[in-house]
């Protein structure tokens, strides 16, 4: 079973500065073709001020700047192909652009099982705020775990 | 139905246009990995998932929900989008082909903002339900 005085546990403070050419390369993996998204003139033209994120992007940038230890394969100890995705939420304050330095902490929000311990869950709470400070999104994401 | 074609026509009980994507292959699974840093081997590698109970690689939870976001910031700009969830259902098998649809559920007030919550979903061919969701888009 997974330690549940681990409730409340966080990642050190991350950093990543949002990329041109890998958010480019995340839409060609999901072939997104909406300009704002490809072309800085096209999102200019759009009234942004440089290229925005895609809805789901938080969570590859969170991706791409792991903590120095997991919460879930590292301080929780789960075996990563006993791991699925159970659920995944994201919440929009303000949009985050490419050239964004973006910070991001994550904390373990609460632990649960299910059938007799045959499925434990972890909730991950995770936010991103940007160079001045802004909040600009929170992720909740629930992990399920099979025994 | 009703389609909206843009969340300017949004109304209760409308659909928004849906969105089907060519047969997931190993090469969609290995171009997410490296673009959403997700390098989990249990879509990657088959072994591994053989290990693991499965009996082929499956697609990432989070491919058909970037899906999802496509149908979703093609329909309203993605500042809009005020908060977007899915719970992942069942499994997306290698060769699948996923299916986005969405409904406006209902047309609200959320924190004085006049606000469309939609219902959505991913589906395979078959009609099994993969990943099942909601979205709050602001409408003005």
């Amino acid at each position: 079973m997974l330690d549940k005085s681990k409730i409340g546990a966080e990642t050190e403070e991350r950093q990543i500065v949002v990329e041109a050419g890998m958010l480019r390369l995340f839409c060609q993996a999901i072939g997104e073709t909406n300009p704002i998204y490809l072309d800085e003139a096209a999102a200019r033209a759009a009234g942004y001020r440089a290229i925005p994120a895609p809805p789901t992007y938080a969570s590859v940038l969170s991706n791409l700047a792991p903590p120095k230890t997991d919460l879930v394969l590292g301080v929780l100890g789960a075996d990563l192909g006993r791991m699925l995705h159970g659920e995944q939420g994201f919440t929009q304050h303000k949009p985050i652009f490419v050239g964004d330095r973006i910070r991001l902490r994550q904390r373990i929000a609460d632990i649960y099982d299910k059938k007799g311990g045959a499925l434990e869950f972890v909730v991950l709470e995770t936010s991103l705020t940007n160079q001045d400070n802004e909040l600009c999104a929170t992720m909740r994401t629930v992990a399920v775990l099979r025994n | 139905m009703t389609i909206a074609a843009t969340y300017r026509d949004a109304s209760a009980g409308a659909a928004l246009p849906t969105l089907t994507l060519p047969p997931i292959s190993p090469l969609t699974l290995a171009l997410f990995a490296g673009g959403s840093g997700d390098h989990n081997p249990i879509h990657l590698d088959r072994a591994f998932a053989a290990k693991n109970g499965f009996d082929e690689v499956f697609a990432h939870g989070m491919l058909s929900m970037a899906y999802l976001g496509r149908l979703l910031s093609n329909w309203a700009p993605p500042e809009r989008i005020l908060d977007f969830s899915t719970r992942f259902v069942s499994i997306t098998p290698l060769r699948a082909v996923v299916s986005c649809s969405g409904e406006v559920s209902e047309i609200a007030d959320v924190s004085g903002k006049r606000c469309a919550k939609l219902a959505l979903k991913t589906t395979l061919a078959d009609g099994t339900v993969t990943l099942s969701g909601e979205a709050l888009v602001q409408l003005d």
